[in-house]
């Protein structure tokens, strides 16, 4: 047998310890982005590849349809302009669900928060005199739309810090009880005879896009995705950058040592529901204030449970939800331009395989990553 | 002698970590072999890669003279090698036999036949000397029994070469006992043995023959018989290391006046899971100066009382005061700010934000004081500061940005001291505060926690470890049962005299 001792002398180089070092640091930086920007590509590789098998089953072409959905969005401006509408309301829910999910909860009421926002919103804009100033009507409306989605989020964050119920379960049925409000206050109260909408307000109308540049003549988008990129910059700092973020995401990723290091998880998971719902009903602005100036019921159904997809394939990262609404309001916006080659539902059909595909590629790539690293 | 175990040459890289590069390993049949390194040194990666856990990236495997290389678990399973690991993978609501035969059920018809099950777990216990009722639930079991449980169902596949790792860490000194009992046993009835383990009276105790393995290479290999821990100490480390049996006792300057105590706890009751009460009643206090270290198996109410005192749990009755102040009612943070420090038990648990940087892990519960007039973090001063405290503590690697996870586990449980050591404390609770750590870095920590007491730091130690208790305390006061059954001068505390209020026996 060797003697230990003699075994002892062979020590490591200290240069080539530093050396590995730097290595190391910069591996893991690579690895971070490969891992960040890998699954939605996979992710959407997958999509195109069942998306050309759904195609091709109802007879058309793939190539054909894509380019003519390609040319009915990013081809022209007007359809550019219809993405950016419809990706303003999609950008906000997403914001509600990441924020969420960063601090380890699952927010599925973005759906009614929306809805009490938008409400919100013309109530606000009804309520103020006619001619009032856009510089004070317009952040009147928008607090107005906030503070109705950050109420409708409060009350899951209290029910789960007080007494532990589930904010799955809460947030879901809220949004029974919130639509069914709303519903009850426009059908006997608030709306315009013979429709299912309040009047038009009086102050708080945003500008559409149009008006700065007459390509965009006819779409919906308008002045207030200025103010929800504004808002996921701020959410952005927020969560990165301020003991507020730095101790919800603590709460997020490690509960208990959040609540070791005297963090109170209850009141930052009431905060964060709050943040979300308020960003969930910020989204309300975009139709109320932006498109047609009144608040009508089930104006974005659908867009508070797509937010949960687009938080998702954002990787709830501020910048990946404005890039996944973006993408999510490409599709919605090129199902209406193929609608004559394919059925509509064709298109919600693809939208589900790209959520089932980004869903399963996060940990599918994070496994392969691995696998070919331990190779390396 | 005949071998039956060779690995040679083997290398394992997990990602950028190289868990080992040059690992070698030979043991022959019929002996009990001891695999000793700190913490990370790659012991448990050699292991998994012979129970087919893992392939390895470069090197051999053979066992009983057969190339195995790249097998699987399930092949190793059926060529007799089965692994006992650190983490027990028992079903709690399942009784031993149906734990034992889980996943290779005996069945007659469509039913599983649970006559034969346990009529076969109960003959192979016998055989291998355990005293247990395989109907009891495993959840009802100790710890030391669960592990029993594990090693059975090892056998009862047919193990003829058994690993076990770290077999001890959980265990009290008559369970340690009873397990060198059945391991000797198998050994004699032609078994192989290999244990990995760092702590050196064990290996002295039980093993046959050494290896050592340092940053993932084999560096020595001897018997055991002429050996000394000090020397094992010395392979594992690269150095002369001051092992903590050794070290002076009372290295204190002088005796300190008796002032009011820094921590005086009084009648304190904590509820229970299953237990009505998991904390009985328990009084005492700490001075200024002075360590008082907890002894006990563990689960006997030391978590609860940790819990308690830092705030993290509701005391139904019973006071808590730090330096003078009542902070029974006081949350989490207030207590902090009375003076109040905390090295949890658990740190992957309590102790890190394992995703957060080495630099965001150091600020966690002070992030306060690093905000900015516009609510902003000071990334520049936590940077700064996290430089700093890497120096001291010695953490490494030095780079503040990287994630506490991937550093060691000792690495990892410098954070959490340097965390908790950056201010002077009125009291310190440490729980476990050199669980899972190597040699080198328990000395580092040891020497921070008696500086800390002569800094005027009272210490609240709670330690499985009996050796670490005697090493440190300047009274030992011992827990069964969630209440203190012992309040003794260290003068007066020994192995033996502590052992049988452990466990009960006496009171």
């Amino acid at each position: 047998m060797s003697d230990p001792n003699a075994e002892l002398m062979r020590e490591e180089n200290p240069s080539t310890v530093s050396e590995s070092m730097v290595i190391i640091r910069s591996r893991a930086l690579r690895d971070r982005v490969v891992e960040a920007v890998l699954p939605p590509l996979v992710a959407l590789l997958v999509s195109i590849v069942v998306g050309d098998l759904l195609i091709l089953a109802v007879g058309q072409s793939p190539g054909a349809v894509y380019r003519l959905m390609l040319e009915g969005t990013w081809g022209n401006a007007y359809g550019f302009a219809q993405v950016l509408y419809k990706s303003t309301t999609l950008i906000c829910t997403g914001l509600a669900v990441a924020v969420g999910l960063r601090a380890g909860l699952f927010n599925i009421g973005a759906e009614g928060q929306l809805a009490a926002g938008g409400l919100a919103a013309a109530l606000v804009g009804l309520a103020l005199p006619a001619g009032t100033s856009a510089l004070i009507a317009v952040p009147l409306c928008t607090v107005g739309a906030l503070v109705a989605g950050g109420a409708v989020g409060f009350v899951p964050g209290a029910l789960r810090a007080k007494w532990g119920a589930h904010e799955v379960i809460t947030t879901i049925m809220l949004n029974f009880i919130v639509l069914a409000l709303l519903s009850w206050l426009i059908s006997t109260r608030l709306r315009v005879p013979e429709t299912l909408h309040t009047q038009v307000i009086r102050a708080g109308a945003l500008p559409r896009l149009s008006a700065a540049w007459s390509g965009f003549h006819g779409s919906a988008a308008n002045g207030s995705i200025a103010i929800v990129l504004c808002a996921a910059v701020i959410l952005g700092w927020y969560l990165f950058r301020t003991r507020g973020g730095f101790e919800l995401r603590a709460v997020g990723l490690q509960p208990e040592a959040a609540e070791n290091a005297g963090i109170s998880v209850g009141r930052t998971w009431i905060r964060a529901l709050t943040i979300s719902g308020a960003l969930a009903g910020l989204g309300g602005i975009n139709f109320v204030l932006g498109y047609e100036h009144y608040y009508e019921e089930g104006f974005a159904t659908g867009a508070g449970f797509l937010g949960i997809a687009v938080a998702l394939v954002g990787r709830s990262n501020p910048l990946g939800v404005v890039l996944a609404a973006l993408f999510f309001a490409t599709l919605s916006q090129g199902g209406l331009a193929i609608n004559a080659l394919v059925p509509k539902q064709m298109v919600d059909a693809l939208q589900g395989v790209v959520i089932l595909a980004m869903a399963a590629s996060v940990p599918e790539v994070r496994r392969l990553l691995a696998r070919s690293r331990g190779k390396r | 002698m005949t071998v039956a175990v060779r690995m040679t040459g083997i290398a394992k890289r997990f990602g950028d970590c190289v868990a080992v590069r040059d690992g070698s390993l030979e043991v022959a049949a019929g002996e009990i072999h001891a695999l000793v390194g700190e913490n990370g040194a790659g012991k448990s990666t050699m292991m998994r890669i012979l129970a087919g856990i893992y392939p390895p990236d470069a090197g051999t495997v053979e066992v009983a003279g057969g190339d195995v290389t790249g097998w699987s678990a399930a092949q190793a399973i059926s060529a007799s090698v089965g692994m006992v690991h650190q983490h027990f993978m028992l079903v709690p609501t399942l009784t031993i036999a149906e734990n034992v035969i889980l996943g290779r059920e005996p069945t007659r018809g469509l039913a599983i036949d649970m006559a034969r099950a346990e009529r076969e777990v109960a003959a192979a216990a016998e055989r291998s000397g355990f005293r247990m009722n395989v109907r009891q639930l495993v959840r009802e079991l100790s710890v030391g029994e669960q592990q029993r449980v594990e090693i059975l169902k090892t056998l009862v596949r047919g193990a003829r070469i058994l690993i076990l790792d770290e077999p001890t860490a959980v265990l009290s000194p008559p369970e340690v006992e009873e397990l060198w009992r059945v391991l000797r046993a198998l050994r004699d009835d032609g078994g192989t043995i290999i244990l990995i383990t760092h702590k050196l009276d064990e290996v002295t105790e039980i093993s046959d023959t050494i290896t050592v393995i340092r940053a993932g290479r084999t560096v020595a290999r001897f018997p055991t018989a002429g050996t000394s821990p000090a020397s094992i100490a010395r392979a594992m480390v690269g150095r002369d290391v001051v092992l903590a049996g050794d070290a002076p006792l009372a290295s204190r300057k002088a005796t300190v006046p008796a002032f009011a105590p820094v921590l005086d706890v009084r009648h304190l009751v904590v509820a229970g899971e299953r237990l009505s009460r998991a904390v009985d009643d328990v009084s005492f206090t700490i001075q200024a100066h002075e360590i008082l270290g907890i002894a006990g198996v563990e689960g006997n109410g030391q978590s609860a009382l940790i819990e308690a005192i830092v705030g993290l749990r509701r005391a139904p009755s019973g006071e808590i005061h730090i330096a003078g102040t009542n902070v029974t009612e006081l949350s989490v943070s207030e207590r902090d700010a009375r003076g109040l420090a905390h090295i949890p038990e658990d740190r992957h648990l309590r102790g890190l934000v394992l995703d957060y940087s080495i630099a965001d892990n150091l600020i966690l519960g002070k992030q306060r004081a690093y905000q900015n007039r516009g609510g902003a973090l000071d990334r520049g001063r936590i940077l700064d500061d996290a430089r700093a405290a890497i120096a001291v503590a010695d953490i490494r690697p030095s780079d503040p940005m990287l994630p506490a996870r991937a550093l060691s586990g000792g690495n990892q449980q410098k954070i959490v001291i340097a965390r908790a050591l950056a201010r002077q404390n009125f009291v310190l609770v440490a729980a476990q505060p050199t669980r899972g750590v190597d040699v080198g870095a328990i000395e580092l920590i040891h020497a921070r926690l008696r500086a800390a007491r002569d800094a005027g730091t009272g210490i609240l130690l709670v330690s499985a470890e009996l050796s670490e208790i005697l090493a440190l305390s300047d009274r030992v006061a011992v827990m069964y049962g969630g209440r203190i059954v012992a309040i003794v001068p260290r003068s007066e505390a020994s192995e033996e005299m502590l052992g049988p209020l452990m466990t009960g026996a006496r009171t």
